[in-house]
């Protein structure tokens, strides 16, 4: 019974995937790229699956998924444990360089409210800026070492950026521009293809099987999934960012992880952020 | 009356170890099943006696009447991909995560649930 069950939600993936596939078909044909009809079947699918859950609750990630642990988590909202790293951020975002200059300088509206447009198709230079890759080139270009992308400081300055920017609609662009469809449709490909000795695409988990408990987690559905980045989770006993969390579901699969904004990671994130357009940043976050 | 009494011994120790033997290959079983770095199936199934089970994957019970024969289950756990190219089921075999002689003592396991 439960087998049937299984093998009918695969097949729903398999309609998903295909119908997704259709339009990555590497048949030259540029025109074929369709992220307006990616972005609304992907919303359809989760949407479908989860009737009762909103779709501004998606990003809240495995707790959209239950309602027991909906109620976790509006408790731990109370006392938010991300509340240190969010204070660290705010102070480092307003303490100028050694040069003088602040963050502030090198984003438009100083930074503020700004996140949900990141990650951007940088034109000139032909690639993905995320927000952390902009922070950390914001540090060079002012004379200061770049920081570990993966926690701490990277955290709390995208803790910061996201806090101004909670509620506003996520809003990727796609210019028009062979190189940024290139670059979706590489983090879509990245994102559905299996790889590592377990033989797990990120689809695998995140939309085959969203809601489900691997082992004690409860895993996030795609849909949004990057709109709570950075996040505290009790079992890193601290903060982590997009990049940290990447790399270790990649570790997770027995796969070799590729470094923090690798081409494949910025574009997997624009891909993801791409079809998660219109739900709100809800960042920082706080995971079990 | 020597040869009686070692063949009555021999008999005996066979009839001792034969099972003692098949229930090592089913506690090997059940510790690559519920090793988190080897099988790890509790990831994903239910299982009599694992904590912590996933929920991604069916209960694993009553095998032996759903899969009588003993190859259908290795083939399940060489590759279920065979099956269901869409399962996120990871090939044990065919990615060697498990050896033939592991497989063997898992299928041992499961044929007991
Ligand atoms: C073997 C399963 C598995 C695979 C494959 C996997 N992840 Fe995850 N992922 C998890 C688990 C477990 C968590 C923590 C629980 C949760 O939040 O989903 C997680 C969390 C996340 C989160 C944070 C979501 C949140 O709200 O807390 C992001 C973002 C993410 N994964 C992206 C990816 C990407 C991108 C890939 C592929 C490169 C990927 N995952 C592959 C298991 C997986
Ligand atoms: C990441 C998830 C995952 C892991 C790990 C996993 N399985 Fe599975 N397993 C599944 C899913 C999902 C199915 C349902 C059938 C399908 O997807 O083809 C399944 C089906 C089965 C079946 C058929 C059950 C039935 O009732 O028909 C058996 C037997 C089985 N698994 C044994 C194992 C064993 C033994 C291990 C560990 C060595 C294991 N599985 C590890 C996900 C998993």
């Amino acid at each position: 019974m439960k087998l049937r069950y299984a093998i009918y939600l695969a097949s729903a993936a398999l309609a998903f995937g295909m119908l997704t596939l259709a339009s990555t078909l590497p048949s030259g044909a540029a025109d074929k790229v369709d992220p307006v009809a990616d972005a609304k079947a992907f919303k359809k699918f989760f949407t479908d699956k989860f009737p009762k859950v909103k779709l501004e609750d998606f990003v809240n990630g495995p707790y959209s998924m239950n309602e027991d642990l909906h109620r976790q988590w509006q408790e731990k909202e109370q006392f938010p444990p991300y509340e240190f790293s969010l204070e660290m951020g705010k102070e480092m975002f307003s303490k100028p360089f050694k040069n003088g200059k602040t963050y502030a300088d090198c984003f438009p509206n100083g930074g503020i409210g700004v996140r949900q447009n990141y990650p951007y198709f940088d034109e000139k230079e032909g690639k993905v800026i995320t927000l952390e890759l902009a922070l950390n080139r914001c540090r060079e270009a002012n004379g200061e070492a770049p920081y570990s992308y993966v926690k701490d400081e990277m955290a709390a300055l995208t803790a910061y950026m996201a806090f101004t920017s909670r509620g506003k609609p996520m809003d990727i662009k796609i210019p028009d521009d062979p190189r940024a469809l290139a670059a979706y449709e590489n983090g879509k490909e990245y994102f559905y293809t299996r790889r590592g000795q377990l033989n797990f695409s990120c689809a695998a988990c995140h939309v085959q099987s969203p809601g489900e408990r691997i082992r004690a987690e409860i895993l996030a559905p795609a849909l949004g999934i990057v709109n709570a980045m950075p996040i505290y989770r009790s079992e890193w006993s601290g903060m982590g960012t997009t990049s940290r969390r990447f790399t270790t579901c990649n570790s997770q699969i027995r796969g070799v992880p590729l470094n923090p904004q690798d081409d494949e990671y910025r574009n997997v994130e624009y891909y993801l952020s791409y079809v998660s357009n219109g739900l709100p940043i809800s960042g920082p976050g706080a995971r079990p | 009356m020597l040869p009686a009494f070692t063949l009555a011994l021999v008999i005996g120790a066979f009839a001792s170890t034969a099972p003692a033997q098949a229930q090592s290959a089913v506690d090997e079983g059940r510790n690559l099943a519920f090793d988190r770095g080897k099988g790890n199936c509790l990831t994903c199934h239910v299982i009599k006696g694992g904590t912590l089970p996933g929920s991604i994957g069916p209960e694993l019970r009553d095998i032996k009447s759903k899969y009588p024969k003993r190859e259908d289950l290795v083939a399940i756990l060489n590759d279920e991909t065979q099956r269901n190219p869409l399962t996120v089921m990871p090939p044990f075999g065919r990615n060697r995560i498990l050896t033939e002689k592991e497989i063997n003592a898992v299928v041992d396991f499961l044929q007991t649930l």
